[in-house]
This record gives C-alpha cells, structure tokens and sequence, in this order.
C-alpha cells in the first residue's frame, strides 16, 4: 500500500466530466459526476451508466485443470464451467468466513478472475500459493468499465453486435472499433449490462464512443452502493468479511449442489452444518418504516428492546424513493414481515425485515 | 437585518434577538441531495457547539451544530416532507429553524459574507 492514491486508466476523463474525486481502496475514483447520485442512479435504472472499476483487480491464470484447483479455495464448482461462461463465487477460509468475493470466468485458453480492489494483496498471493502449477498473472495494463442499464445492449451492441447475443454470465472477446476487449455480460448494480476490459491505452477513447449514446452518462461509486444494495447484493467489508458464513449471508444459491454434497472446500465444516442445520443470524432486507436512513453499525432490537442485530448497509434507495438497508438478525427474527426497532441515534425507528431485493433484478437470461 | 455566517457553513439572518438559521448553499453542494433531515423542537434550549440537528444526504449523515446559544422558536415543518428544499433554496425558503438569541454578543464571532466566502476560497 502506498499513501498516494493510485489513478486509473480513465481518471483524466473523470476529472473532464466533473467527477468528485475520492480515496476509495487506494484509488483516486468519482464518488459523483455534476449529474449527482440519485440521477446516476435513475440513470442506470432507466437507461444506462457507465461505471469506472479499474480499480478492481483483474487477473489471468493459465495452466491446467484451472477449475478443479479453483474448488479447492472456494465452495463453487469450477471444474465444468463451460468457456465462454462467468461464475460468481468467494473464497472461504478454514472457520467458514468469506475471504473475498471474485468473478471467475472460462476464457478458454486460460480463466479470467476479478478480485475486490482492497484485497488484490491477499487474494494474488493466495492462488499463486494454492494453485499448484498454474501461473497467476495480475493485468495493469487494463481498464475495466461497466456499461449497466436497460439500454446498455444498445449501448454496446452497436459497436460490437456479437455483444447483443452474450446472455447473463456469458463473456467473449469482441473488437470494439479495432480494439479488442473482454466483454462480459454482468456486472453489480442488479441491471442487465457488461463489464469491458480494455487495454489502457483505448480506455477512454472507446469509453467516449458509450458516453456518445444518448441513452449512456457516466455514473460514480455512490450510485454503484446505491444501485448494488437496492438489488440486494453484498459489499465486502459490510456486509460479507473473514467472520460472515455465505449461509448466513443468505449466498447458498452460489453454492452448487455438489460441493453442497461432497464439501473439500476451507470451512466446510461449519458451512455443511450450517446447511443443514441452520445458521445462527442470517442477511436480511430491512425497511425503515419512516424518513432516517438507517445506516451500518446501527443497532437493531426486537420490540422487547432485546438486541438482535445491526446494519451492515444502509442507505436511501432512489428507486425505492426511501430508505433501505441489509444486516444481520438471529435467525429466529429473519422471516419476512417481522417488525424490528432500529435505534438511530438513541431514537427508536420501526422497521420491517422483507424479502431481497427491493429493486427485481433484470438481468437477460 | 445582518446575515452572519459559521465556520460549520451555516447562515444566521438577525432581526432583534429573533435569528433565522439554514445551512449556505456552499454546504447544501457537498452535502449532496439531502434525503432527510432531523430537526429540535420548538422550546428546544441550546447551547453554542450543541448539536441541534442532522442532515442526510444520499452520501451521508451530517451534523447541525448551534452557532450561538439560544432557543429554537419556530421549526421549518416543510423541510420534513419535502428535504430536496435544501438543496435547492438552502439560502432561502428552506431556513431550518428561527431562534431566540440568548447572547448576542456571540454574533461578534461569526463570519460576514466576505470572510465566509474567503473560508470556502
């Protein structure tokens, strides 16, 4: 870690278009452009928005039987992703804990994996330890940018129809205007859309010919906390880290079936158990009843005054047009429905546990 | 009537021992679009440095704090249902409270629109 925060690839277009600069994980990111992040965000829900994550780590391992190695550090099946297709998964370590949160993706020839920016440092040094024979390679010669929204099949498509066809989880490499790029159809704001890795050079060249649709504005890193949470997705470091079990952080659905029966990943102990028995608190969706955000580290109680549990994210929601958060309770409180306290500020604010997301996910399948 | 201005980027409009209080534009725009917003009640006491509010934005939850000692006489209701007000008329219709100077001569240690303007450069 250095104290200057490091730039990406597209940080001059950043500072063109307006954005707020930040110190976000070490990166000098927009949090805001002039358009603000409620209208990035709406922006992102009605049409689409471009996002810089370069600062995300993105890294090629080569060698062979890349996948079943994989499923040696993460309870995900790996070892028959097809080519062509990306897996959501995170590395568990030996008490259960998710380590990081990662996109792995077949490209064929070798996989394609993107870590969290803060955890590059851990997460490198991890598969190069544990991945006998195959090499691990972090990329700094690439931008990543993700074009989300409904509109962003046009967005992209238009300069790369193959793009058109990707489904959700799919990824290819396509020439956008003579440069060629990893397009992937996915991303972290629960809208369709498609993270782009591009050679630095080109980054901001080819991000101008999305930014050229009408449809395409640029949006920072508070509409992408705002748009990720409506969509009920975790951020590591709030509401997944070292100590959160993915049972309790309601993320069985990445668990595949296999691994569910056979284990042989860090902490299965406790995560088969947990599968089987229950966890103890589990992740949930909270709605304040009133106007006070409720953010992380706020207190949750029962309606006995009994704490049950805290926030991990919290915030307003700009499509919900209120406040919505996600944390843990005892699982005995978890159901959808149930009324809980939030104690904001030393006043009481009701709330109701509900179902994730708050906004329905659109991805194209 | 003289407008004053506080180092935490408020305004302070004196008329006789009444003052009314908002937050300047300067800090309406970093703030963010404001979300929400918490506010005393009328009859409220406080004293210079109390925290005597909260302003949430889309970013993040900000303190009010009280430029002078005084007494809250009369809350702005609309800012509740409708907390955008502030960012778009922070100088204007969406004051915060009037309040009932207790010391006046706390007034001295404000800031005139020259000096706030240089403080925010």
């Amino acid at each position: 870690m250095t104290d200057t925060p490091k730039r990406t690839p597209l940080y001059d277009l950043h500072v063109e278009l307006g954005g707020k600069m930040v110190d976000f994980a070490g990166w000098e990111m927009p949090v805001q452009y002039p358009m603000g992040i409620m209208g990035e965000h709406k922006q992102c829900r009605e049409k689409a928005a471009l996002f810089d994550v370069s600062h995300m780590g993105q890294v090629i391992l080569r060698g062979n039987d890349i996948g079943a190695k994989l499923e040696k550090l993460c309870p995900q099946v790996f070892s028959t992703l097809p080519e062509g297709k990306a897996r959501y998964g995170f590395f568990t370590n030996a008490q259960g804990g998710i380590m990081d949160d990662l996109i792995v993706s077949n490209a064929g020839e070798y996989f394609f994996v993107v870590v969290n920016a803060a955890l590059r440092h851990q997460d490198i040094p991890h598969m190069a330890a544990h991945l006998d024979g195959v090499e691990v390679t972090e990329i700094f010669d690439r931008a990543l940018v993700a074009v989300q929204g409904p509109s962003a099949e046009d967005v992209v498509g238009r300069l790369c129809p193959a793009a058109r066809d990707l489904k959700f989880m799919e990824t290819m490499l396509g020439e956008i205007d003579g440069v060629d790029c990893r397009i992937s159809r996915l991303g972290y704001t629960g809208e369709d859309g498609y993270e782009i890795s591009i050679p630095e050079g080109e980054a901001i060249r080819i991000s101008r010919l999305f930014l050229a649709h009408e449809d395409c504005e640029p949006a920072g890193l508070g509409a992408r906390d705002s748009l990720r949470l409506e969509a009920g997705l975790c951020l590591y470091g709030n509401d997944i880290d070292n100590g959160t079990s993915p049972i309790e952080a309601s993320l069985l659905w990445a668990i595949q079936k296999r691994r569910r029966e056979e284990g042989g990943f860090p902490g299965a102990e406790r995560i088969l158990k947990e599968i089987s028995k229950g966890a103890s608190r589990k992740l949930v969706g909270i709605k304040p009843e009133g106007r006070a955000p409720a953010r992380q580290h706020v207190e949750i109680q029962n309606l006995d005054g009994d704490t049950i549990g805290e926030i991990t994210s919290g915030g307003f929601g700009p499509t919900v047009g209120a406040p919505v958060a996600m944390g843990y309770v005892a699982s005995a409180h978890a159901a959808p429905g149930g009324k809980v306290n939030l104690i904001i500020r030393g006043k009481v604010q009701p709330a109701e546990i509900v179902a994730l997301p708050f906004v329905a996910q659109n991805y194209k399948r | 009537m003289t407008i004053y201005y506080s180092e935490d980027h408020e305004w302070l409009s004196v008329e006789g021992e009444i003052a009314t209080l908002g937050i300047t534009k300067h800090a309406a725009d970093q703030l963010g679009e404001v979300v929400f917003i918490e506010q005393k009640e009328a009859g409220d006491e406080f004293a210079q440095g109390d925290e005597i509010g909260v302003i949430e934005s889309v970013k993040a939850a900000s303190e009010i704090y009280a430029p002078v000692d005084g007494e809250v006489v009369e809350v702005n209701e609309e800012l509740a249902d409708n907390p955008g007000a502030l960012n778009e008329s922070p100088e204007g219709d969406a004051w915060i409270y009037k309040i009932k100077l207790s010391d006046a001569s706390q007034l001295d240690g404000l800031m005139d629109l020259a000096a706030y303007n240089d403080m925010i450069g």
